[in-house]
């Protein structure tokens, strides 16, 4: 599935946080098509990595290249509307709002009504407990449920590069595995994903290719399959 | 009973604009958790503008009693909302990541540079909307007359306030707003351009002060360069008491504190009813310390 130029190329990317820095310079690309996973320890700056993409935080040199066009200084709003959505690191869906509100405003940036409705068809699809629960204040949702919903949300925004953060931080198993089949539908509907995750034998299960991120720098990348056989990875994130 | 129907009147008529200006306060403080004390003299600016208008036009006797304060309204307020958006943009945006007394500080500037201004450009003593400017027949109500402006003041507030109800409730940059007031950067996620979203915030509390100013103005006739600071001050303490970053219990605190003030300056003495709000106040956040409609549900999980 993937074509010559990658989807996102990130180049030597430094953020830092007043002068504390995250990211020491952080090389990675996603071709069309694929799924990536991002896998390290809490702190590893794998949140920020996100966070730079979607413009919420600002980096200090290096360079962010999507679809061929620099996006490290765009605004956030510009981003979402090239296409790049993010389902954020603990949901955050809007607690007060109804599931429905939370994902009109997931499509925020699209005034096609038509394809609005299309999206919406098939988040339902992926998603039914949504569509029981639209009325429903998003913060009464069971933690499972609110990923769908943060998910959901992010799918309305019509993205052809979906950021997925942490989607089964807190999760019971069979919720894990629902929704990671959820983000691999996603994908074979044409999306690419770059997923975040501490939980590294499902993610890599689901990814085509996999980084492993220390401390701000990228220590290891490679091929999914060789990954969860590397006695490496094996000791270090799936308990081996 | 006449003397309760009648404070109840009065009440309602000052409370409406205690609602109408406590909700620049809770709408602005919703969004950014800043409290805009320069928010009592856009509400003086709305009334003065209306004055000006009144006169510049000459509206009086040429048109109908009952749309002069409609004129008015919408003009001070489209006056005031571009002051707003100036005010944000120069006193406040600079200072969004910089310590908050810096923005309380760069509020009470900008509060005393409106009021100076007010005195430079039309004069430091009182002014007066014509006395006989809506001269029309009491009506009788539960056998009580009531003063018509009373009515005139007490529907036209709750018609903008439904109008702005609907607006955040049922529209799509509505819906932005209460985003951007629970979670910023997750709105930023959605789309959403945080920046408009702020400085339309920032034009709509000041057109609904500015309406206030107008109503005030038409209800009281006197006013002067230096009266946002008493109005701010109840409009905040209705914002509190209602539940601050609540824009029904702006509403809905705005009334009470009108009401509480009046039936108890009718039955008690006018001196007090200062003493009485303020009371209200201390007793209402005794019992609900959020105030009356504040926190419905966790914001964050």
């Amino acid at each position: 599935m993937s074509s010559l130029a990658p989807h996102i190329e990130i180049k030597d990317l430094v953020v830092k946080y007043g002068k504390v820095e995250a990211l020491h310079g952080v090389n990675l690309h996603v071709n069309k098509g694929e799924i990536v996973t991002i896998l390290g320890a809490n702190g590893a700056g794998k949140t920020t990595l996100l966070s730079s993409i979607s413009g919420l935080v600002k980096s200090s040199s290096g360079s962010i290249v999507f679809d061929g066009k620099p996006i490290q200084s765009v605004e956030s709003n510009e981003i979402v509307k090239r296409g790049i959505t993010q389902s954020p690191e603990g949901r955050r869906v809007f607690g007060t709002l109804t599931v429905w509100e939370n994902l009109l405003l997931g499509g925020y940036t699209n005034d096609d009504k038509h394809k609005e409705k299309d999206i919406l068809e098939w988040v339902f699809n992926l998603f039914p407990r949504l569509k029981e629960r639209l009325k429903q204040l998003a913060g009464t949702l069971s933690g499972g449920e609110q990923q769908m919903l943060a998910i959901g949300r992010a799918l309305m925004g019509d993205p052809k590069l979906l950021l997925l953060d942490e989607p089964s931080l807190g999760l019971a198993p069979l919720v894990v595995r629902q929704i990671l089949a959820a983000a691999k539908e996603i994908n074979q509907r044409g999306v690419t994903v770059l997923l975040v995750e501490q939980n590294a034998m499902a993610a890599l299960k689901i990814a085509d290719r996999g980084y492993v991120m220390e401390v701000g720098h990228i220590v290891m990348a490679d091929d999914a399959q060789a990954l969860l056989s590397n006695p490496e990875i094996q000791k270090a994130y799936l308990g081996g | 009973m006449d003397i309760f129907l009648t404070q109840l009147s009065n009440g309602l008529a000052i409370g409406s604009i205690y609602a109408l200006i406590a909700l620049g306060y809770t709408m602005v403080y919703g969004i950014l958790r800043l409290i805009n004390f320069a928010h009592g003299d856009l509400f003086t600016i709305g009334a003065y503008f209306g004055l000006t208008i009144l006169t510049t036009f000459a509206l009086q006797g040429n048109v109908s009693p009952l749309i002069i304060p409609w004129i008015l309204i919408i003009m001070a307020a489209a006056g005031v909302a571009v002051i707003g958006f100036l005010l944000e943009r120069v006193a406040y945006r600079p200072l969004r990541n910089a310590n908050r007394l810096a923005a309380v500080v760069s509020a009470f500037g900008a509060s005393i540079f409106f009021a100076n201004a007010l005195k430079l450009i039309y004069s430091p003593n009182r002014q007066s909307y014509p006395v006989d400017i809506l001269d029309l027949p009491n009506i009788p109500i539960f056998g009580v007359d009531v003063p018509s402006k009373r009515i005139i003041m007490f529907a036209t507030a709750v018609l903008l306030m439904s109008m702005l109800y609907w607006y955040i409730n049922h529209t799509r940059t509505g819906t932005a707003i209460r985003a951007v007031a629970i979670d910023q950067g997750a709105a930023r996620l959605m789309g959403i351009n945080v920046n408009r979203i702020i400085a339309f915030v920032f034009m709509i509390g000041p057109a609904l002060g500015a309406a206030a100013g107008v109503l005030l103005g038409l209800f009281y006739g006197q006013i002067h360069p230096e009266m946002g600071f008493a109005f701010g001050l109840k409009a905040f303490v209705a914002a509190i008491i209602g539940g601050i970053g609540n824009i029904p219990g702006a509403m809905l605190g705005g009334l009470l504190l009108g009401v509480v003030e009046a039936i108890a300056g009718g039955y008690i003495s006018g001196s007090w009813k200062d003493a009485i709000a303020f009371g209200a106040l201390i007793i209402i956040l005794i019992f609900r310390p959020t105030g009356i409609l504040g926190e419905r549900v966790a914001d964050k999980i």
